[in-house]
Order: structure tokens, then sequence, then C-alpha cells
């Protein structure tokens, strides 16, 4: 155990680009973590995507031990903590585990405007913020004005900035002499009852469920019989130790400092992130503040495109859901697509992760259906059943309409940064998508906008249209603010008069008709002609509010065909029955799978 | 056993842009040594397929108009001698409608060929030379009355459904093509074929194909006047009189066997497939090697055997007896036509019922990959 006075526990904050992942690397590199022959770049992003993305899913920490100018040798907790607003959560823990943070700016660039709102919420967190100017050596380096600018706009001193280059190994030794002289050591009280709190958890194969923890007070070590107390549930600490990045084991984690333990746990699901960990005899008695349960709030249907991959989808989800308590799944059935499952998660990166780690990692291909949020509709008193409230989160179980009460759609508060020049389209955008202004503020050339919206507009293809109208300079976080009431329909789409259940959804009465005419519009493209003409409709209930025709085929046969050609012409036969059996067939006619794919999908055009 | 015999001839003058068959440009063939492979080749097939007269013999290519006939002469006298003819045999040349090759078609005639089918493929300059042809309308035509003096039968094809084509530019040169008066007709719709002169215009964006929309018309439109005019379609692209329909190609679309020798040129013969070397010198390579110019023989299982009986059985208005087919390939006729896609087209007014016979109507001939695809059962279609 190391004397709190020479622990340091700190985070880095850097828009992406900045240099953060190069940094970390630095300073593993120069305390002596890894070799140079074990260095991989980026090695605090473990997985494919993270790595790929350039973001962080999983908190991390490693551990450096630096000695100082003073003599002191300290150590130092490198805190990786998930960037993106899906992890808002997460990311808040991971914070609350640290005292300061690294403000790592980009000395060409500048301060980005979403670099604020991770600077705010790491103060918010009273962390002591070392301003560290990065790129020194580009020719485009402006130190002197990024200095100021981190004083105009952030508000903090920067006179003692660090300067250096993590590309070109400068100033590395300068950062970790800040990291010593600058961010406080924690608090804490060994002879306490034992508090730690449960940062973050990922399954192993080898070790099973690994729990990165920050001990308050106390002393966590092997043996010790453990409580979770937001999880209810005691187990004994077999493995406590930490990564230097290597996994190293340690007798044991005292106050202040951050580590790991095993407790023989199989899911992630009894490891909460936030909970307070604490002794079975003589433990604490409250537990940290702050601890949430997580809900997912998109929910869609992944479906296998072979139905065959079913079995092999059930396996990958429920070994995915293993490392990530946070997204849910059941069952579903659809006619168009087969069987699939409902999943829910954090957000929309959260669903895309998921979904990519299914195709990439387990080898499935699957669709997976327009993503919708969690409505609470009250039913009033039928003549079989009770007035009553249901969460609903998937449009096939919409109720019958004559017994809604009320709809209630959760809202988000979204905050926008985004150059000046596009402001005027992504207000638009707002507008469009039932938002409502808060504020609207200015920073340098960059505009932060502030909106009320239903989540549900959201999901749809907010994101990629934001990218989109800004060429990708704009981004966004957001928060959620409860449940709004609002006027909501279920629409459902038909094709030759039966309905598809896959492509129904549930809108606001306001959009739904240009909605239901996009659809319409989009299906019309993607189903083949037909040998008959197929009309394809929007509806409310019984009300068609959009429809399009697809014309009959008119002409498909091959003019020539001798001796020599029926090879050819059995091969084009063989084409045709394969690609039928990628076909979903409703009322006779067959909707290829990339149909429903992209009439999903649904972004821009 | 085989009663048909194709010969394939794969060189020509120039390659048309918009032809994918095995078609070569050589300089001095020397026929001397093709007459010897051409007739091993002959003879192994005889040797595996005889036993019957032939009751047709078909030159394609290629240009076979381009044989001397002596040539022509030879292969036949040796067809004659292995198989024997039937007593109406009928014997077709392709022939390119030049004033080089109509002074060829009295010998021609004489060695025994007794039907051509001119490759005249439009009437007027501006298509043709679009078409890439080497001939324009005027020396076309002075062949096409040559052939007549000295064929019996005689048949012409035409490319339509040309880029831009109007329907009265078409029904002009349509009824143009009838006061000829042959008892044939081949009316193909314009195709861009993969790996063509014209694919690649097209993919350039040198010309665009017309739509189906219109060619659906063009097609619909050719239909009506050729049977008023006596002269209807047996077949998606070919129109006879009566009694003049092209004995050698029923052959195919009625899927009973024929030998097929020369480069490229496919055959079937007791359930089995065979192919020949498509290359020219590879093929006369393998037949100086082994005696034949075979690439490949595959016996075909009777699943795959009903699927070809199919989609070449329905291009015919006569349609298939799914009875026959029944006793010839062992399957149930449920277990060829998808009955459900059956009565749905059938319903649509695409497909007929008549007793065991099933077959496509004139709304449907247009369509027929399209219901090819929904009616042959998924069983018979190779995995």
């Amino acid at each position: 155990m190391t004397d709190l006075a020479r622990i340091r526990n700190f985070s880095i904050i850097a828009h992406i680009d900045h240099g953060k992942s190069t940094l970390a690397d630095r300073l593993i590199q120069f305390t002596g973590g890894l070799t140079d022959r074990e260095m991989s770049d980026q090695v605090l992003d473990n997985m494919d995507i993270e790595r790929e993305r350039g973001i962080t899913i999983k908190a991390q920490t490693v551990r450096l031990s630096y000695k100082a100018k003073d003599g002191q040798t300290y150590e130092l907790n490198l805190m990786d903590t998930p960037g993106h607003v899906d992890f808002a959560y997460e990311v808040s823990r991971s914070l609350a585990a640290c005292e300061g943070a690294l403000l790592v700016v980009d000395a060409a660039q500048g301060v980005e405007a979403q670099t604020l709102a991770n600077v705010y919420q790491s103060i918010e967190h009273d962390h002591e913020i070392v301003p560290v100017i990065n790129k020194i050596d580009l020719p485009a380096a402006e130190p002197e004005k990024v200095r100021a600018e981190i004083e105009d706009i952030i508000g903090i001193d920067a006179s003692e900035a660090v300067l250096a280059s993590a590309k070109s190994g400068i100033g590395i030794e300068d950062i970790l002499e800040a990291v010593v002289a600058k961010i406080p050591p924690p608090n804490g009280d060994r002879d306490a009852p034992l508090k730690a709190m449960l940062v973050d958890s990922w399954y192993d194969p080898y070790l099973g469920v690994v729990i990165l923890v920050r001990v308050i007070d106390g002393v966590i070590r092997k043996g010790l019989n453990v409580k979770f107390m937001q999880g209810g549930t005691d187990h004994l600490v077999d493995r406590v130790g930490c990564f230097t990045p290597k996994r190293t084991d340690l007798p044991e984690i005292g106050p202040g400092e951050i580590g790991f333990i095993t407790a023989q746990i199989k899911e992630v699901e009894q490891a909460r992130v936030g909970d307070t960990i604490t002794t079975v005899k003589g433990g604490a008695t409250e537990a940290l503040v702050g601890y949430k349960e997580v809900q997912p709030v998109v929910f869609c249907g992944m479906f296998p495109v072979d139905a065959a991959d079913f079995e092999k989808l059930r396996e990958s989800i429920a070994k995915l859901r293993l490392n990530d308590a946070s997204f849910s799944f059941e069952m579903e059935s659809s006619a168009a697509l087969g069987f699939g499952f409902r999943c829910g998660f954090l957000g929309l990166l959260h669903l895309e992760i998921i979904q990519e780690r299914l195709s990439r990692e387990y080898d499935l291909d699957l669709i997976t259906t327009a993503p919708s949020v969690v409505y609470r509709i009250q039913l009033g008193k039928s003549r079989n059943d009770d007035a009553r409230e249901i969460m609903l989160h998937n449009p096939a179980d919409y109720p019958d309409p004559s017994r809604i009460e009320l709809i209630e759609e959760p809202w988000i508060k979204a905050v926008i940064y985004t150059p000046d020049e596009y402001l005027g389209s992504i207000l638009k955008l707002c507008q469009d998508r039932r938002g409502i202004q808060t504020d609207l503020t200015y920073v340098g050339g960059r505009a932060q906008a502030t909106y009320e919206l239903p989540l549900n507009e959201v999901v749809f293809d907010f994101y990629d249209r934001l990218k989109s109208i800004s060429r990708g300079y704009a981004s966004f976080d957001y928060e959620q603010i409860g449940l709004r009431e609002g006027d909501l329909v279920k629409m459902n789409i038909l094709v030759n008069n039966e309905p598809v259940d896959a492509l129904s959804m549930i809108v606001h009465r306001s959009v739904a008709e240009a909605r239901g005419r996009h659809m319409c519009e989009r299906l019309k493209d993607l189903i083949p002609r037909h040998l008959f003409k197929i009309p394809i409709q929007a509806a409310i209930g019984g009300k068609v509010v959009a429809r399009e025709t697809i014309a009959a085929l008119r002409k498909d046969v091959t003019a020539k065909c001798y001796g020599g050609d029926i090879s050819r012409k059995k091969k084009l036969l063989d084409k045709q029955k394969k690609g039928k059996a990628r076909m979903r067939e409703y009322g006779n006619v067959s909707i290829p799978q990339e149909a429903f794919i992209a009439a999903l999908r649904m972004g821009d055009e | 056993m085989a009663r048909a015999l194709y010969i394939h001839w794969p060189f020509c003058l120039k390659k048309c842009p918009y032809c994918d068959f095995n078609s070569h440009v050589r300089d001095g063939v020397d026929t001397g040594r093709w007459q010897a492979a051409l007739i091993a080749d002959m003879r192994h097939e005889a040797a595996l397929a005889g036993g019957e007269p032939l009751h047709s013999i078909f030159f394609g290519g290629g240009t076979p108009s381009l044989m001397p006939p002596s040539l022509v002469a030879a292969l036949l006298a040796e067809a004659e001698r292995l198989w024997g003819f039937a007593p109406d045999i009928e014997i077709t040349l392709e022939a390119n409608p030049s004033s080089v090759e109509a002074a060829k078609f009295a010998s021609l005639a004489l060695a025994g060929v007794n039907r051509v089918s001119l490759g005249l493929q439009a009437l007027d300059d501006a298509s043709l030379q679009f078409l890439g042809r080497l001939h324009d309308a005027a020396e076309g035509l002075a062949a096409l009355e040559v052939a007549q003096r000295h064929f019996a039968r005689v048949s012409f094809d035409l490319i339509y459904a040309r880029p831009g084509q109007q329907a009265d530019a078409w029904e002009a040169e349509l009824r143009g093509a009838l006061a000829y008066g042959t008892g044939h007709l081949s009316l193909y719709q314009l195709t861009i074929e993969p790996n063509t002169r014209f694919a690649t215009d097209v993919r350039q964006g040198s010309f665009t194909p017309l739509d189906d929309d219109p060619a659906a018309d063009l097609f619909t439109l050719t239909r009506q006047i050729t049977a008023e005019a006596g002269i209807p379609a047996y077949e998606i692209s070919n129109h006879a009189r009566p009694g003049q329909e092209s004995r050698h190609n029923r052959t195919y679309w009625r899927y009973q066997d024929y030998c097929g020798i020369g480069p490229g040129a496919h055959g079937r013969r007791g359930g089995s497939a065979t192919l020949r070397h498509r290359k020219p010198e590879n093929w006369i390579e393998a037949v100086e090697r082994n005696g034949h110019g075979l690439r490949e023989e595959r016996s075909l299982p009777a699943t795959e055997q009903a699927s070809e009986a199919l989609l070449m059985g329905l291009r015919l208005n006569e349609g298939v007896d799914l009875a026959s087919f029944e006793r010839r390939f062992g399957l149930s006729r449920l277990q060829m036509i998808d009955s459900r896609k059956r009565d749905l087209h059938q319903q649509l007014g695409l497909v007929w019922v008549d007793g065991a016979r099933i077959g496509i109507t004139a709304e449907g001939m247009p369509l027929l990959d399209a219901l090819l695809a929904d009616l042959v059962c998924e069983n018979l279609v190779s995995a």
C-alpha cells in the first residue's frame, strides 16, 4: 500500500484527435510500464472497435510508478474514461474516482467546443485541471494563442500549462511533474470500515468478472468477504491487483488507490457500476452517493439474415451480455424477419457497437430494425381489464388505441456544438424534430445550442442528419430529462395491402404523414417490380396517409436461347432462386432483405 | 440417340459489338486441318450417340458462310456416312448477307444445305452501322434475294428495340421485312451482354439501351404484326409460317438430345451435358491429341434435367407436357412446378394450364425469366 500523499489519480480530457491515446502511451513508456517492444499503439483501447473509432467503451486504468524530481516515488493512476454521452453515467463514476485531470489541447487547433463539456464535468467533480498544450512541434502550432484561449474560454489559469508533443516525446516528464505538483492526493482512512467504489467491470474468459475499484476508506485484500451494498450480494475476494498496464497481483489495495479485484463472479450484471463495496463483517453502513440503476433507453429488433443463424445469434448476444449488463434482450418474432431479439441499449452508439461486435466478432449477418424508445402508456378500463400503465418498447405491442388515455415519451436536453456557419441548418433540423430551444451561446467561431428534444426524433436519424449538414463538424451531447405527454400514433406500412410488422413505427401525429410518405417512396425504389402492380401504403389505424404504387414488371426475358445457352440460362435461374431465398414474402410480394435494411436505415438520401 | 447435329465454325471477319457468342477473328485458317479435326470430333460423337438417322444439322458460328463449300460438303458427307439422313433432313447454315458470301450460295446448296439463316439484323444503313455490321442495307437485301433463289427455306434475323427506336419506325421496318415473304424470321430484342463492346459503351455512357417498358411494347407489337401476317411467334423470338419452324432449334427447346461439335459447342446426350474447348487453338489441339474436343462431360441429375427442360420448353408457345416429364425424369409435377405460384400466375393471365400441359400466355412471354424464377421448384435448381 502506498502513502496517500504519494498517490495521484487523474484522467485525461482531450478532443478527439488531440492526442489523448498517444499521450497515455508516452506516459506508460516513460515510466517503464512497458518496454518499447511491448508497446502497441493505443495500449488502452483493447477492443478493435475502440481502436478504430478512437472511442473508449470500458473504463481502464494504468498504474504508473514515477520517481519524481523530489526524489520520491509516486503511484500515478491514470484513468481512461469512456468517451461518449451514451455512457455518461459510467463517465461520471470514473471521474468520481479521480482528483484531477490533464486537459490536452492541440497547439494548432485550440480549444474545441466539445472539450468544454468534458472540462466542466471534471470541474464539477472538484478536479484540479492541469492544462497541456500538445503538438507544439507542428509548423502551425501557436501555443501562446492557445494558452490565452484556455484562459478566456475555459476560465482556468493556463500560465503554467505544459508545452508538449506526445508524438515526439517532448515535455512528458514535465507533465508527470505537474501531475505530482498540482493534482491533490486523495483522502481516506485506512482504519475506517471498507468503502470502495465499483468503477467498472468486464468479463475476462480466464478470471471471470474483473472489477475496477477505487478504495475510499479501509483496505481490500484477498480472502476478504465483501458485500455489494446496492446489488445486495456477498462475494469472496480471490484476487487483488492493478494494471501497469500488465495485470499485476498485489497483496492489497488501500485508501486512495485504484485497482482491480476478482471474486468468482460470473456475470457483470452482479457488479454494477457505482456500487459500494464493503466488508460483510463490520462494514460501512452508508453507501457512496451517486449510484444509479442504468436503464436501456433505445430499443431495436435484431434478426439474423439467415434464419439458421438464430441459435448462433442467441449465443452471441448472451456472450456479449456477459460483459455488458447495460444492454438487455428478449426473444421476438416477426413475420417479416423471423425469430430474433428485441434489444435495449443506453443510446445509439451503444446500439451500433453491439451490432458491430455481433457482426464482426461473431460473424453474424444481421437486420436491425428502426430504433425506438420506451413510451409510457396509460390504459383506461375495459370490460376485461383494469386501468393500468404499460411501458411500450416495441411498436408491435401497441395496444388498442381506444383504450389509450395518455402516451408519454422520453425527452432529452441536447447540447449541440457547431461552427457558426452550420448553425442555421442545425436550428432548422431541431425545429423540424419538435425541438424547443432553451439556450444559444457563442464561443469563438463556434456556437452552442441547447434544445429540448423528444428522444424518438433523435433516434430516428438526427445524428446522421446533424453530421451531414455540418459536414461532420457538429457534435452533440444529451441527457434525459423525463417523460412528456405527446400526440403519438402507430403507423403501419402495408405492402400489397398486408401490414409489414417490421416497418411499423410510433410517430408524432404532426410528422406521421411526412414520415409515411418518405417510407413509401423509399420502398417504391427498394422493392423490385413484380409481375403485378403493388400498392404501398402508410396508414394510421384505417386511414391511409401516404401511398405509392410499384408498376408491374413489363419485360424480363432472355431474347436468345439455344443449345449452348442452357447452362447460362440455368445459372441465371440459380441466381434468381438464391435471391429469392433472401426475400420475405408479404401478400405475394417478395421483399428483399436489403430493402428492409435500407428502409429501416432511413438515413439522409 | 441424338438426331440433331450442331457444327460450330468459330471464325468471323470482325467481331460484332453486341455478340457474345464464341467467335474469333483469325488470319489464314488451315481448312484442311480444320476439316480433319471436325470430322474426328464428329466421329467421336457418332460413336456415342449414333444409330438413328439425323433429321437436322445446323452450321452455327462465328460465321459458317466463310467456310469453303467443299468443307461443308465433306462434313455433310461424313455425317451422312456416320448417322444416315432422314429423308426430310433440315440442313441450316448461318450466313452473312455480303456479296462475297452470296456468291457461294449456289455451291452451298449443291453441297446439301437446304436452309439458310441470314444475319440481316436491320434494314437501314444507320442501324447496320450502329450494330457494327460489314454490309449495308442494299447488299443485305441483294444477298437475301440470292438466298431465296438457291434455298428452299430462308430465315433472317433482325435486332430490334435498339436505342431510341420508336414503335412506328420498328413497325415500318418489320412490315418491310415481312414483304420478302420468308417462311421464318428471328426477331431479337437487343440485349447488352457482359464482356461485349456494347457493354463497355453503355458503361461509358456512349448510348443508353431502350427502357424495359417501351421494349415490352415493341415485343407485343411484334407479336401482333407477325401473327396478322401469318408468321406468328412459336418461341420468344422466333416466328414461322406453320410447318416452317426451325426443326433443329426446336430440338433444343423440346429438350431432346443433340450432338455439338467444334469449339465451344454444347451437347446433350443420354442425360449428360457435353462441352468442348472454347478457344479454337485449344479445341483443335485437343482433337489432335485426344481424338475429340471435349472439355467437359457431366452427367446431369434428373432434377437438373427437369429444370433445363422447363426453362427451354416454356419458351415455346406449345408449352410443355408435364406428364411426359414425369415419366422422363421420375419426378412428380408438384416437384417440378410450384403449384401456388402457378395458380397465382394463372389468375394473372400469365400462365395457361391445359390438362398435363402448362405454358406461358402471350402476356407472360416477355416476363418469362421472372415467371421461371417463380414456377420452377426450388429443389430442381442446383444448390
